[in-house]
């Protein structure tokens, strides 16, 4: 892509992003459930690139493993306080709407982890501070609580605390 | 019983039984009016000082925490449990730009719960400074000598004897290769087993924090303790508080509840830290003539070196930290290019996991030589240089309270040169490659890569990792109330009957880690108070 061009999607990125906040501000709260939906649907679509490397190859492992990530991550944004909560419903309710789709430039349901990856790349890369900063959240709640969970431990050579 | 931890004796358990006053918001119900001498918000390092002091004098003390009770059977070494229940935010605070994470204790003990035991006497340097440009004449290591000496005495603060573990020898052996001085730390632990885990709250009740010490000898003399409430609100008539207005928490432990607790006091203490006790006097609009309330509040801000090894460093065993060095404090005057102090952290699994940058296969690999790994963090001392004035608190919609600390130019010349020492002193000691915590950065097998690579690299919020787990002022000690919101005794010059006597009342930074600080300035403080209400002689320092 032209650094031009790319600088154009990037403004014209940071403008949808500011107005898709506001939008969503106006609207209000959103219902639990619709929140949870969100979530769900962006991290399903993310935790295939951010935990590729971690993941078990084999395939019904390999989907086991992304749910209980997925299902760590929820479970972590539960332990949040409530502005904080707030602050990553609107994340992501962004990224679950069309404009954030757009922005994103893939459908989360059928984006394959080479798509998230380029994403999570760019708003990693963004001269932005939000993307970076949304980039960081979803970095931060995926890859955190999975290395919480023992059956993480032996792959990095930790054997957990020890037996007092 | 099978379970070993239940050989540990367990104060807090066994002070319940004996009839210890606790109420949990979560649970309590109808009108809760209640009367005492001292009201004190907060339970650590400063409040459970503080709670001691005015208890041992014979006042009715009530204390406020918005965390909860736990002790030493709910630690179970485990992050998934440890982060979400003792600390604020899950142990992810943000500032406002969400460009520092920060660490900060939300439990009965406060951040003594969760810390890593390191302590320091406030540096002479810095009281220098204090006397200098804040008027504080008499904040001299003389006249503070007995208050630390009280604080190292009552939580067992001595040299750590034992064997460095490998993380923290690597820092000394590096240091030492390239000449550069470094020391052994004091802790604040009684028969510590050297097991690794303080952050996640001491399960054998070794590491001497407000949760063992202050906290019960302050029950065991008929203090109250409100736990999970949150205090929201101070009311004033005149020159005086009257009223302290709070909201039980419900059963998750962070959202407010209809369920109010309100304390008539003759004096109150404000002791919830930085951050959250400006935000107390913000939210209650207390008067603030020269517009310092929330302003000058310091993180310390902190840069990340890690680097693998060939043989295994595990860094999540033994005493997190016992080895530091103060020679890039020592360097340049204080109010000069910002100093750093050179420490270890702990390496667990979900805080360096978070903490490292990138992700997928790259993440993955650096995961996989999680135990080779070896990190140093360098600690800047801000409040000092002119261009160091920190961050300011001000209140979200909610009215909860939201840092804005802008990492300036004079932030970033320090952290270039911390991360180009630590990369220099992490190869010196043998290390195979050197990272650099940010974005940008790759793994560096030479110095000269990693060189020139730190030279280049843009430091930036966000893109620089930048971490803290010490919160220091906000409500600034001054001789004059131009200067500061409190005085040097900790009384706000605008309430009468209103003190803070946490770690919110420093002018600057501490320039090393602040527990002990805090102990032996709100000693001094809290004994003055003690006496001027109960009329006794001092209680704990006679």
């Amino acid at each position: 892509m032209q650094r031009r061009t790319f600088l154009r999607l990037s403004v014209f990125g940071a403008v949808v992003l500011g107005a898709g906040a506001i939008a969503l501000r106006i609207a209000g709260h959103r219902s639990p459930a619709q929140a949870r939906a969100n979530a769900e649907q962006v991290l399903r679509g993310v935790i295939p690139a951010l935990l590729l490397g971690a993941l078990p190859a084999d395939a019904s492992a390999n989907k086991a493993a992304r749910q209980a990530a997925l299902e760590r991550t929820l479970a972590a944004i539960d332990g949040l306080p409530p502005a904080t909560r707030e602050e990553l419903d609107q994340l992501f309710a962004l990224l679950a709407s069309h404009p954030g789709r757009w922005l994103a430039g893939l459908d989360w349901s059928s984006a394959t982890p080479d798509e998230a990856a380029r994403f999570l790349q760019r708003w990693r890369t963004s001269s932005f501070s939000l993307f970076v900063a949304g980039y960081q959240a979803l970095h931060d709640l995926v890859l955190g609580p999975w290395y919480a969970d023992p059956s993480t431990w032996p792959a990095i050579g930790y054997a957990g605390p020890p037996q007092l | 019983m099978t379970d070993a931890t239940f050989a540990i004796p367990d104060p807090i358990a066994e002070g319940l039984a004996r009839g210890w006053k606790v109420f949990d918001g979560a649970t309590v119900t109808g009108p809760q009016d209640i009367e005492c001498d001292v009201a004190i918000v907060g339970t650590g390092a400063g409040g459970g000082v503080t709670a001691e002091l005015l208890a041992r004098a014979g006042l009715a003390v009530v204390l406020v925490e918005e965390g909860s009770l736990k002790s030493s059977r709910d630690f179970h070494m485990r992050e998934a449990d440890a982060y979400p229940s003792l600390y604020w935010d899950s142990a992810a605070r943000k500032t406002k730009d969400k460009a520092i994470t920060i660490l900060q204790g939300r439990t009965v003990g406060g951040s003594t719960t969760v810390n890593w035991t390191s302590s320091f006497r406030t540096p002479p340097a810095t009281l220098a400074f204090w006397r200098e440009q804040f008027g504080l004449a008499d904040y001299t290591p003389e006249n503070l000598d007995k208050h630390f000496a009280w604080a190292e005495n009552r939580f067992g603060i001595a040299p750590w004897q034992t064997t460095p573990n490998e993380n923290n020898d690597l820092l000394r052996r590096g240091a030492a290769t390239l000449g550069i001085p470094t020391g052994s730390m004091r802790r604040n632990v009684t028969g510590c087993r050297n097991l690794g885990y303080c952050g996640m709250g001491c399960p054998t009740n070794a590491k001497q924090s407000m949760l063992v010490t202050t906290i019960p000898a302050a029950l065991d003399r008929g203090a109250r303790l409100y736990t999970r409430t949150r205090a929201v609100r101070l009311e004033f008539e005149g020159n005086r508080a009257v009223r302290l207005s709070c909201l039980a928490l419900a059963a998750d432990g962070l959202t407010a509840t209809p369920q109010a607790i309100t304390i008539r006091a003759r004096h109150f203490v404000l002791a919830g830290g930085a951050i959250n006790s400006p935000a107390l006097l913000l939210r209650s609009d207390a008067p603030d003539p020269y517009r310092r309330l929330g302003t000058r509040t310091f993180l310390h801000p902190t840069v990340i070196s890690a680097a693998r090894f060939d043989e295994r460093v595990e860094g999540y065993a033994g005493a997190p930290q016992s080895i530091y060095s103060d020679h890039f404090l020592e360097r340049d005057p204080i109010d000069g290019p910002l100093g750093f102090k050179l420490e270890v952290p702990p390496l667990h699994p979900v805080l360096f996991a978070s903490t490292l940058h990138g992700f997928g296969a790259v993440h993955a690999d650096l995961m996989r030589g999680f135990a080779n790994t070896h990190v140093q963090i360098a600690l800047l001392r801000d409040g000092f240089h002119a261009e160091s004035r920190g961050g300011t608190v001000s209140l979200r919609s909610d009215g909860s309270p939201l840092l804005d600390y802008p990492l300036n130019p004079v932030i970033w010349d320090g952290a270039r040169r911390a991360l180009l020492t630590m990369a220099e002193i992490q190869f010196a000691a043998g290390a195979k490659a050197v990272y650099p915590l940010h974005e940008q950065a790759e793994g560096y097998a030479t110095l000269a890569a990693a060189r020139s690579a730190i030279a280049a690299l843009p430091l930036q919020p966000l893109v620089t990792k930048v971490v803290s787990a010490h919160v220091m002022g906000g409500c600034g000690m001054a001789a004059d109330p131009r200067r500061g919101v409190v005085d040097g005794l900790g009384r706000h010059f605008q309430i009468d009957n209103l003190s803070v006597f946490d770690g919110s009342i420093f002018p600057t930074s501490i320039g090393a880690n602040p527990q002990l600080s805090i102990y032996g300035i709100v000693a001094r403080l809290a004994g003055r108070l003690a006496v001027q209400l109960s009329g006794n002689a001092t209680p704990a320092l006679s």
